[in-house]
Formats: C-alpha cells, sequence, structure tokens
C-alpha cells in the first residue's frame, strides 16, 4: 500500500513461527503461530501505534521489523533496502539506525555498569569516536532526556522507574537512530509518570524526526502519540488506519469490544453500560480457521468460519479485515 | 467517633487511627500514618494509590496477614463490632476466607500449584461448612461456572499452571466467594489482565456486592477502573489519605492537587487530544524518604507558606481534601492556578 511514498520500513506478508515444548515432555513439539501473514509499512516522521491483547503478537512483530528475530516467510526492507535476509553481521552497520526501547528499562540495564558507561556502549561499540566526544554526546543525551549530567556516575538501581526508562531512551537514541520500535515503555511506569514519558517520546520526535512503532496495550496511550494505529488479534492486523479514524469509527468487531472495555475516569461510569466480549483469546498453537476472531465475534456468520477475511481498504486512510465490517456509529453486539 | 461524612448509614468495617511501621536498621519506617477509614455494608470502596502509596499494607493489616516480626501496627479494625487487632490467631483464621475474603494481583498468591483448582476450592468450603465431599465439589464446580469458567467440570480438575491468567483469577474469586464473603479486599485484581477480561472481572465483582450483598474493597492504581465499579473513592499517597468521597464527586471534582494530576494525566479517549499530556514532576517517594509537612509537597505545583506543616482532612459536605487549599472551601482550580501557579500547565 505504499504507493510512491517512500517506507521507512516496509514489511510483507511476514510470518513467524515459534516452536515450543519438546518432543520428551507431554504434549509433544507445538508450533506457535505468533504472526500469519502481517503487512506494514512505516513511513517517515509517523507514530504507528500497536494495540492488542498480550500474546496477540505485538512484541513479535516489533523485534521481526527490526530483525532482531529471522522471520519464516515474508519480506522487509529499512530505507528500501531488503533486510530479510541479512544475516546479525550483515545488519550491525544498519543497528545505529534501528533501535528499540524496552518496558522494563531495568532488566535491559546491567546493574553493575555506570549510567554513563551504559549510555555510551553503542557509542563506543559502533562509533569511532574520541572519548572527548563521547563525553560530549553524553552530556548532549542527559539534556534531551532530562537527566541531570551529575546522573553519569550512578548506577541503575539508584533511580525511579521513570528516570530508568530516560535513560533506557538516552541509550536507544545514543546513535541517532531514524526509527526507534518500543515495546510497552510507559506499562511498567507508575500514571503520575507515564505521562511524562509520553511527552518525552513525543519531544523527541520532534526534536530529532525520529520515526516510532509504539507497542502499548493502553487505547488512550496510544491515542495520544500514534499518528496512524495498527490492531492486532491472535497474530494478524485486523484494522489499521489514522487513528482517530480507527479509535471513534472502529469497523472492526474487535476493535470496537477493545475500545469498550477501557475503563474511563468517569463519573458516571458503570460497568453495565458496556460491551463485554466473552471468553479468551484462544490459543495461538491452534488458531481458529477462518477469521480468528469467529469464536468469540458477536456477529459472526457462518462464512466467517470458513473464509479467511483478508485486509482490505474499507476508507481512504483505513484496512480491515472482516467480512462485515461495521458502519460508522454502529456498535457490535449489544450487552 | 463518627465516621467519615461520606459512609454509608450502616458500617461493616471500621479502621481507626490505623499506623503500621517496620523496625529496621535504619531505625522505624512508617510506610502507614495514622488514617481512618470505614467500608458500608454492600458498598465498593475504591483505594487509589501509586506504589508505595500504603494501599496493599492497608488491606494487609486489615486481613492480619502481615507476619513480619518487626512489624507494629497501632490503631483499631473494627469488624462487625470486633476489634481484628484483639482477635487471637485461631479466631482471627475462622474469620478470613469466611467472612472476609482477599483476591490478588498474582492468583498463585492464593492457591497452591500442587492441587487442582477444584480440590482447592472444596477444601475452602469444608474448612468453614459442613459439608460432603461430594457436595463441596459439586459447589466448587457451579462456582467456577458462574465465574464464566467455560466447561467448569473439567477446569476444576486442573492445575493452576494449566489455566491462562484470566482463568487462574477467576477460579481465585471462586475461591475467596465459595463461602460468601460480607468482605471481600481486592488488591489489584486485575492489573495483570487485558481489558476485555478486565471488564469481565469488573462485571463479576459488581455482581458479588448485588447477588450476595457483599462490601468489596478494591484495591487499585488505575482511575479509570474506580470511573468503572466504585461507590466511594479513597486516594493514598505516601501513607496517608489525601482525598476521599463519593465517587461521582471525586471524579467530577477532583479536590487534592495528587487526584487532580492523577486524572489529568490519563490521556482522554475523547474530544481533543492534548498536545502534551498534564503531567505530575518527579515520583512517588519511598517510604524511607518522604518530606516533611505535606507529603506531596516537592511535586505540587500550588504549594504555598503552610504547606510545611501536615494538612488535615478538611470536611465539606461528602468530600475530604488533606491541603490547605481546601481549607475554607473545595478550591477552584482556575482560580488557584491564576494566583499560585501560572507556570502550571492548564
Ligand atoms: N521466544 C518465543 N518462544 C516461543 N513462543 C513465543 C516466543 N515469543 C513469543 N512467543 C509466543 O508468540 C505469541 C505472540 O507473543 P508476543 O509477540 O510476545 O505477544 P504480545 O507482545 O502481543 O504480548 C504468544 O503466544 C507468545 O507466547
Ligand atoms: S469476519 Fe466475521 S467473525 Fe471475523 S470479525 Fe468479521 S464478522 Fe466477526
Ligand atoms: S497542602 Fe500544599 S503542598 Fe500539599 S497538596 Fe495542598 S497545596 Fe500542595
Ligand atoms: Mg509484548
Amino acid at each position: 500500500m505504499s504507493g510512491t511514498r517512500p517506507t521507512m520500513l516496509h514489511a510483507a506478508s511476514v510470518t513467524k513461527r515459534f516452536r515450543v515444548g519438546s518432543r520428551f515432555r507431554t504434549g509433544g513439539v507445538q508450533i506457535v503461530h505468533a504472526l500469519t501473514d502481517v503487512s506494514l509499512d512505516v513511513f517517515p516522521g509517523e507514530t504507528v501505534g500497536l494495540v492488542g491483547e498480550s500474546g496477540c503478537g505485538k512484541s513479535t512483530l516489533g523485534r521481526c521489523l527490526l530483525r532482531l528475530y529471522s522471520i519464516d516467510d515474508g519480506r522487509i526492507a529499512f530505507q528500501g533496502k531488503d533486510i530479510t535476509n541479512l544475516s546479525q553481521r550483515e545488519l550491525r552497520p544498519l543497528r545505529a539506525e534501528m533501535q528499540m526501547v524496552f518496558q522494563d528499562p531495568y532488566s535491559s540495564l546491567n546493574p553493575r555498569r555506570r549510567v554513563g558507561d551504559l549510555i555510551a556502549e553503542p557509542l563506543r561499540v559502533h562509533g569511532k569516536r574520541s572519548e572527548a566526544d563521547v563525553q560530549n554526546r553524553l552530556r548532549e543525551l542527559m539534556e534531551l532526556v532530562n537527566l541531570s549530567p551529575d546522573f553519569l556516575q550512578r548506577f541503575p538501581h539508584e533511580f525511579s522507574g521513570g528516570q530508568r526508562q530516560r535513560i533506557g531512551i538516552a541509550r536507544a537514541i545514543a546513535m541517532s537512530p531514524r526509527l526507534v520500535v518500543a515495546d510497552e515503555p510507559v506499562s511498567a511506569l507508575d500514571v503520575s509518570v507515564q505521562a511524562q514519558i509520553v511527552n518525552l517520546f513525543m519531544d523527541l520526535q520532534q526534536k530529532l524526526g525520529l520515526t516510532y512503532v509504539f507497542i502499548a496495550h493502553d487505547l488512550s496511550v496510544v491515542r495520544q502519540i500514534a499518528t496512524r494505529t495498527a490492531v492486532m488479534y491472535l497474530g494478524g492486523i485486523v484494522e489499521i488506519g489514522d487513528t482517530d479514524t480507527v479509535l471513534h469509527s472502529p469497523a472492526h468487531p474487535y476493535t470496537a469490544a477493545l475500545i469498550s472495555a477501557v475503563p474511563e475516569p468517569d463519573p458516571h461510569g458503570n460497568i453495565r453500560a458496556r460491551t463485554i466480549l466473552r471468553g479468551e483469546p484462544p490459543s495461538p498453537t491452534n488458531p481458529p480457521s477462518g477469521c480468528r476472531f469467529h469464536t468469540r465475534c458477536p456477529i459472526a456468520q457462518e462464512r466467517c468460519g470458513v473464509e479467511v477475511p483478508v485486509l482490505r481498504p474499507l476508507d481512504p486512510g483505513r484496512r480491515v479485515a472482516c467480512h462485515f465490517p461495521l458502519q460508522s456509529g454502529e456498535v457490535a453486539g449489544h450487552g | 467517633m463518627p465516621a467519615e461524612p461520606s459512609a454509608p448509614a450502616e458500617t461493616l468495617l471500621d479502621v481507626r487511627n490505623l499506623s503500621v511501621s517496620f523496625r529496621s536498621e535504619k531505625g522505624v519506617i512508617r510506610i502507614i500514618e495514622d488514617i481512618s477509614f470505614s467500608v458500608g455494608a454492600r458498598e465498593i470502596l475504591s483505594i487509589v494509590g501509586e506504589s508505595g502509596s500504603g494501599k496493599s499494607i492497608t488491606s494487609l493489616a486489615v486481613m492480619r496477614l502481615i507476619t513480619d516480626p518487626n512489624a507494629i501496627i497501632e490503631g483499631s479494625i473494627i469488624y462487625k463490632g470486633r476489634d481484628l487487632l484483639k482477635l487471637d490467631p485461631r479466631e482471627m483464621r475462622d474469620l478470613r476466607g469466611r467472612d472476609i475474603a482477599m483476591i490478588f494481583q498474582d492468583p498463585m498468591t492464593a492457591m497452591t500449584p500442587v492441587y487442582t483448582i477444584g480440590w482447592q476450592i472444596e477444601e475452602q468450603i469444608r474448612a468453614h461448612q459442613k459439608l460432603s465431599r461430594r457436595a463441596a465439589r459439586a459447589r466448587a464446580v457451579e462456582l467456577l461456572g458462574e465465574m464464566g469458567i467455560p466447561a467448569p467440570a473439567r477446569a476444576a480438575t486442573r492445575y493452576p499452571h494449566q489455566l491462562s491468567g484470566g482463568m487462574r483469577q477467576r477460579a481465585m474469586i471462586a475461591m475467596a466467594l465459595s463461602c460468601n464473603p460480607s468482605l471481600l479486599i481486592a488488591d489489584e485484581p486485575t492489573t495483570a489482565l487485558d481489558v476485555t477480561v478486565q471488564a469481565q472481572i469488573l462485571e463479576l465483582i459488581q455482581r458479588l456486592r448485588r447477588d450476595f450483598g457483599s462490601s468489596v474493597i478494591l484495591i487499585t492504581h488505575d482511575m479509570g477502573v474506580v470511573g468503572t465499579i466504585s461507590d466511594r473513592v479513597m486516594v493514598m499517597y505516601a501513607g496517608t489519605v489525601v482525598e476521599r468521597g463519593p465517587k461521582p464527586m471525586v471524579l467530577a471534582q477532583p479536590s487534592h492537587p495528587y487526584t487532580l494530576g492523577l486524572l489529568r494525566s490519563i490521556p482522554p479517549m475523547h474530544g481533543e487530544r492534548p498536545f502534551r499530556l498534564p503531567s505530575i514532576p518527579g515520583s512517588p517517594p519511598a517510604p524511607t524518604a518522604r518530606p516533611a509537612g505535606c507529603p506531596f509537597q516537592p511535586r505540587c505545583d500550588f504549594r504555598f507558606e503552610p504547606c510545611g506543616n501536615r494538612p488535615p482532612l478538611f470536611r465539606h459536605g461528602a468530600q475530604e481534601v488533606a491541603c490547605f487549599l481546601a481549607a475554607d472551601h473545595l478550591p477552584d482550580w482556575d482560580h488557584e492556578r491564576a494566583i499560585r501557579a501560572p507556570g502550571a500547565a492548564a
């Protein structure tokens, strides 16, 4: 769907499977269908939000996009260059330009190293910089993420969750990447701190012209930060489009159910006013036939269990994988 | 001593001047600083706060589940007329499970990995009721079904690790409800769950009140969850109560700067997207590093001279606020912002 616009990242029909279990254990070897036929274009300067419930494949997709994982099928191109089959060694020069930020900044930071060394590591490994240069860049980075340069001498455990996430972000942007994939970067933070980090992501995007893939399970965070939003269910994208379109007039019944389930701090809120989706996502080791959502979809018909709905344009700026997309304003299932 | 102004007529639990401290090498650390609150019959009270605010310790104290020999618990916890802090361990054990039940964020806290779900619920039932094993099993299966677990008879034969997080949560709730407790304490019961499953669990908690007339203390960090099912809200910060009142009032007119900040930092799902999210600077203090005076002072855009002292809970109608801005009446934020915090993001 890229047309003639150059993409920052182009993923076509990406499929990723994991083998789990063991031949020698009960249950034997099983195949987890983590991603099936996922296509996604990311354009320079935009933020694509990836939402969906745990296990739907958001993290796997994020890692495949950066080729932190190999893929079983499909194609991935970064700034026009095919990176599908590059080895990790061949990818190394590109790593500076595509970076990842993780949910738990603590587990991704070596506790025994000083913050300065942690942030400088990519600079020392990749760059051919003098030590004075590295020190200058460190100070610049600390300013960008609003941390005092005094902190460079300290250890990660001396920091709060929000400060640690700032350190994680400083490390990710150290090499001036073009693309950052952020995997649930605010999910583990206290509510009062989440907003600070969301603002920081938005500030950095403006200052540095970054492109983001922003993974979150919190729809309101994605609404705040993402220009486009992709909704995932059981290893596939079910709806993608401009954030406002997708969140205000969802066309896929799953998107509608997800939005209805978001609890809001409404003075007159009431659980009974919501459409509650029954059951839980089926196992990706044995996904349902046809539309993968048909086992929980409130408007499923016979055709849905047989025929896989492909992601196709519904209106300008939006694509949906559903045989019976909702008309705007319609709500799937009543009560 | 009357309960707080917003409390319903019939009181089930009345916590008075509760303090919890721990002796450590660095001296005595106060976690809960002299808080009082009550829970009415059939009421859902939400306790909201961030990490370190003391909301879980409060509930563990009520359950008498703080076993650390270095803990110092003061005050009184009057439940149905008896002070739980004065009961002997056997009386307390009897009450726990039968009369007061608790569910946790991590269901494994309440379950044993080596027994089946059904067996664990049966045991719970038989510990408090004279029932045959057969009748107890039937009741266990029935409860699992009521919790929305498909094929409950089969689920009863499963071990906890064989169920998904949402199913385990339901099984734990089934266990907690097996004796129709008068009071359920739910500590972040949906934090680890996805929103669609969260909605199902919140609906279950709501039904518990409707069908069994139970009261619920719901501990959460999520104002969205508060908005969805509570009657009253109590906001905690650094071991103190900073605001309390009926949910519609607190959410419509938050009157402590911390409550206001929490609500405003949630990105809205409707209407204008703010260019920048209003945020609270800094982060919640650790119990060892709580500031003197008003505990929110270092993060507060509105602080002024009196804030070096600890503010009492000022009462205005059904709302209570521990902030000097509310000394005479609930604060008008536009006005306060204009005179005290011109730099604060509007
Ligand atoms: N390294 C792995 N090995 C085996 N299974 C995995 C691995 N990583 C992810 N999975 C499985 O793939 C599916 C998608 O997972 P994930 O991408 O982590 O989802 P999300 O990030 O949306 O929660 C899940 O069923 C998960 O258990
Ligand atoms: S294709 Fe059918 S089952 Fe799938 S979402 Fe659409 S209506 Fe529901
Ligand atoms: S008492 Fe003072 S510092 Fe504390 S919340 Fe009120 S205005 Fe802010
Ligand atoms: Mg993930």
